[in-house]
């Protein structure tokens, strides 16, 4: 039986109708129609589903949307500012090629920053572990590495904008 | 003798880059077409079954079911080689691999879809199941995979160049080894996913597909669907990793055609990550012995290469991967007889194929170990060894292989002085060691898998006031980077900038011809390809630009996105302005460029004559590096940290040094998986036990040790540019170099594949049980 939900997604209210048995991946993508956020397994192993609820990075394809109801939930297209610039963490991926196919991006970049707002200067075995979960099988992870020690430096010193 | 270039060897963003991390970027999965239908397939039980009977009535009495297609409705073979074809679409009569589909059906949703597989019955009498490569030789008139391979061998190959045994007898130092390889899988990020737009009325069909070789798949559609090239359109948007594993058709791309067809809508069959593992076409697992001679100073006589290919149910790439593991052992050193004797075998698993660096990676961990462990024989460093042995440029191997360019010892000299080997090896403390090894790739193949003495590669490059400089090209961007590094290339040509120049890529209608994304060749061929078109396009703006300016075209030049004189640079004109009076006075702008790679005998040269399969591993040009990996192996636990990774590699002239570096950092967190964690496990039933990204390790960031690279300066004065491959060679010296490293550590060569904790463990409890009754 599918019911109307609300769901807070990048700022903005969707309506859905959902059933109880709906994976928040599945309705970001299909029914919200942000397909920036990408299904590599469907069982949680790979990261590239992640999107941040309230801030921290959740696996959507484990989740149920029905209890995202009332949560802050940000997805890839959430990033950009209102001015249509990439933010910091972004434009550091496409600076140093931490960007091959692409299909774990989305994903590692939301890790990445949950990662940087907790911690704006982490150390290298930091950031290695803060991504540990998500995996990316072209670019050996050593440019997203650093992208992301560049980005930290870049939002501790500027800010986002 | 770099050229002075100014877009090539330049570290570009790639293109796609910003719509990728902005999740814009469109993969199959994202497109949704209206009317567009769902398709799922439903799954063979069985490895090995006949099939008596599917009844899908029931299905097709679910509200919402639109359609069910079985085998007997597209009944052709296909296969990426033509001469091996033995798959098809869905099973015909026969089941040969657990989860082998067997029927698939097209609903209004995906839940629709998945509860219809349900209903659909199948009637299996289950058949023995083979998993043994050596065992489905030897049970073969008892348990026959395939009617046409009595002997369930798809292909035997014998290979004789000089006179091995006459070199071996003459030899001072001889060893002999066998070496076993694990069943990988590719593990690319996206599953396949295929969509399908048939339209009743045209007879017309449009496929977008998550694949590397449109064209390929174009042809193999055209013959399971048996329809005309002319009426099948293969459109690629963004793909999510190949990696070789989406180097030929997947069921998912017949499915959703075959169903599309029959309800007059779009389809789109979207595979899980348990169909990725279940349609495999993954890394062959081989089972080799190699000989090696080498004469009293250390250089290699001969080699004798004996290998099994577990190749799994159907034919695939199998036979090419076959002739390439024999033809690996004649690079990177100067081997003047050789000898290979390989087979590739039918097994009740999903099917093995094509994967980043194939035919390669296994014979390259024999070789490299063995050259190790003979350079200890002799008492010399392995450096030493493969250092004596290098080939050089202009090398002709006996069977015929031309090395046009080589720095192969300028990667192994800069490895080994960026990483102090010399210093290092045999004197770290037990437990930490240090290992070296070399390895080589082809730069492109020199044959077409149907044997068609057509271009591998067309580029149009269209000119005007539109669109600027346009390359079109059929080749597919599966995340390597092709279209950054062909515009880079086209912008060189053009004496423009790369960042003005638009690329149009995978589409068969809107591209010109190319082969596909496989073999490290785009780089190299699209190159050619463009060169060629460019100088059709300056030779006319030339002319035009020396009206303008006033002097004669054959003394311009065209650099910076301007036409110079080169003798009176004074005299210059932008070449947007150029551009614009030829186009608003004769039109658009076009030239039309191709590659067509050169083609050399398979022969064996001591005596002229041909051998079958030694073509297979013939390339334009082949690209070069060394890795020396520094590891800590952990007594207590057997778990194997690797700490440094120190590479060097000739890829001729980096077109994009960023992207080559991520090329080669990726190739080696890839290979490290293969080494280290990765192993697809098949239970005797034929079912694979660990198919999730869960239970299938593949390396995370946790893994990722300190990396060192360095691009040799290199410039092939034979190819486009300067370049040569560097997607595929550097996953070759991975595998060996942690194993030597192993070696160095703790004394005892690895020759199975993972290296897991377990067997070190086992190994070194071993060990000191032979020390102690040797009573040490």
């Amino acid at each position: 039986m599918k019911q109307l939900i609300e769901l807070t997604i990048n700022n903005r209210v969707y309506e859905v109708p959902v059933s109880p048995k709906d994976l928040l991946a599945d309705v970001i993508r299909d029914k919200v129609g942000l397909t920036g956020t990408k299904k590599g397994c469907g069982q949680g192993d790979c990261g590239a589903c992640t999107v941040l609820i309230d801030g921290n990075p959740v696996l959507s394809c484990l989740t149920l949307a029905i209890a995202c109801q009332g949560r802050k939930i940000t997805t890839i297209e959430g990033l950009v500012a209102e001015d249509g610039q990439l933010h910091p963490i972004q434009q550091a991926y496409v600076d140093h090629g931490a960007v091959q196919c692409g299909f774990c991006t989305p994903g590692m970049i939301l890790t990445s920053k949950a990662l940087l707002d907790r911690n704006p200067k982490p150390s290298e075995e930091e950031i290695k572990r803060g991504i540990s979960g998500n995996i990316c099988r072209c670019t050996g992870y050593k440019k997203i590495v650093e992208a992301i020690f560049a980005a930290g430096e870049t939002i501790s010193t500027e800010g986002v904008k | 003798m770099n050229k002075d270039f100014t877009q090539v060897g330049r570290s570009v963003p790639r293109k796609d880059g910003p719509l990728k991390v902005k999740g814009e970027a469109i993969y199959t999965g994202d497109m949704v077409l209206p009317r567009m239908a769902y398709g799922k397939i439903k799954r063979s039980p069985y490895a090995h079954a006949i099939i008596k009977k599917i009844d899908y009535s029931k299905a097709l009495e679910m509200p919402g079911v639109l359609a069910v297609v079985t085998g007997d409705e597209a009944p052709k073979k296909w296969g990426i080689v033509p001469q091996t074809a033995n798959e098809v679409a869905l099973a015909v009569g026969k089941v040969r691999f657990y989860n082998e589909g067997v029927a698939a059906v097209a609903a209004i949703d995906e839940e629709t879809a998945e509860a219809a597989l349900d209903l659909i019955e199948v009637e299996y009498e289950p058949l023995p199941v083979l998993t043994d490569p050596f065992e489905s030789m030897k049970r073969a008139n008892e348990v026959c995979i395939h009617e046409d391979a009595p002997d369930n061998i798809l292909h035997a190959g014998d290979q004789l160049f000089g006179d091995p045994d006459k070199a071996f007898a003459e030899c001072t130092y001889v060893l002999e080894r066998e070496f076993h390889t694990s069943y990988v899988n590719h593990a690319f990020l996206e599953p396949h996913t295929s969509l399908a737009s048939y339209d009743t009325q045209s007879g017309q069909l449009q496929l977008w597909s998550s694949t590397q070789v449109p064209h390929y798949l174009h042809t193999q559609l055209s013959i399971v669907l048996e329809m005309p090239m002319s009426k099948i359109r293969v459109t690629v948007p963004a793909v999510g990793g190949g990696f070789g594993g989406k180097g030929e058709a997947s069921p998912a791309d017949f499915c959703a055609a075959l169903l599309s067809r029959k309800i007059g809508r779009p389809v789109r069959v979207a595979f899980e990550r348990s169909e990725v593992f279940a349609t495999n076409k993954g890394r062959h697992p081989c089972h080799m012995k190699m000989k090696i001679g080498l004469d009293k100073d250390g250089y290699i006589q001969a080699v004798d290469f004996d290998n099994t290919l577990d190749g799994g149910a159907y034919a695939g790439w199998g036979i090419v991967v076959m002739f390439y593991t024999a033809s690996m052992i004649h690079l990177p050193y100067k081997v003047p007889n050789a000898r290979a004797n390989v087979r590739r075998v039918y097994t009740n698993k999903p099917t093995c194929g094509a994967m980043r660096g194939l035919g390669g990676v296994q014979p390259r961990y024999a070789m490299e170990c063995m050259l190790d462990e003979m350079a200890e024989m002799i008492g010399i460093s392995p450096y030493e060894l493969k250092m004596k042995n290098a080939v050089e440029s202009g090398y002709r191997s006996v069977s015929n292989l031309h090395v046009p360019h080589t720095e192969y010892r300028k990667c192994l000299q800069t490895a080994a002085e960026r990483s102090g080997y010399l210093e290092k090896h045999g004197k770290l403390p037990f437990g930490k060691g240090i290992g070296l090894a070399g390895g080589y790739y082809i730069s492109g193949t020199a044959y077409t898998l149907y044997q068609s003495y057509k271009p591998h590669t067309t580029v149009l490059i269209r000119v005007d006031t539109e669109g600027g400089a346009t390359v079109h090209c059929a080749a597919a961007d599966i995340g390597q980077g092709c279209n950054t590094v062909m515009a880079q290339m086209a912008a060189e040509a053009l004496g423009i900038r790369y960042e003005d120049v638009h690329v149009v890529s995978g589409d068969t209608e809107l591209g010109t011809f190319d082969l596909g994304s496989f073999a490290s060749r785009l780089t190299y061929a699209s190159g050619v390809a463009i060169k060629d078109a460019a100088k059709q396009i300056n030779d006319k703006l030339f002319e035009v630009a020396a009206g303008m300016v006033g002097c004669r075209a054959d003394q311009l030049e065209v650099k910076d996105c301007r036409f110079y004189s080169k003798f009176e640079p004074k005299k210059t004109i932008e070449w947007a302005k150029v551009v614009d009076v030829y186009t608003n006075s004769v039109g658009t702008l076009t030239g039309l460029g191709h590659f067509s790679p050169p083609r050399l005998k398979g022969i064996d040269l001591t005596r002229g004559k041909r051998v079958q399969g030694a073509n297979i591993g013939h390339s334009p040009t082949f690209g070069f590096s060394c890795q020396i990996w520094e590891v800590d192996v952990d007594l207590e636990t057997g778990k194997i940290r690797v700490d440094k990774v120190t590479e060097a590699g000739d890829c001729g002239q980096a077109v994009n040094p960023m992207s080559v570096d991520g090329q080669v950092e990726g190739s080696i967190l890839f290979a490290m998986g293969q080494a280290l964690y990765e192993e697809m496990k098949v239970a005797p039933d034929g079912k694979i036990i660990n198919a999730s990204l869960h239970d299938y390790k593949v390396p995370t960031a946790m893994e990722l040790p300190e990396i060192d690279t360095t691009i040799v300066d290199s410039y092939d004065p034979t190819a486009p540019f300067g370049v040569k491959e560097s997607g595929e060679g550097p996953v070759q010296p991975t595998i060996p170099a942690i194993t030597n490293a192993i070696y160095d550590a703790i004394g005892v060569r690895f020759t199975d594949l993972p290296i897991t904790p377990e067997k070190v463990l086992k190994a070194l409890k071993e060990k000191q049980e032979n020390q102690k009754s040797e009573g040490r």
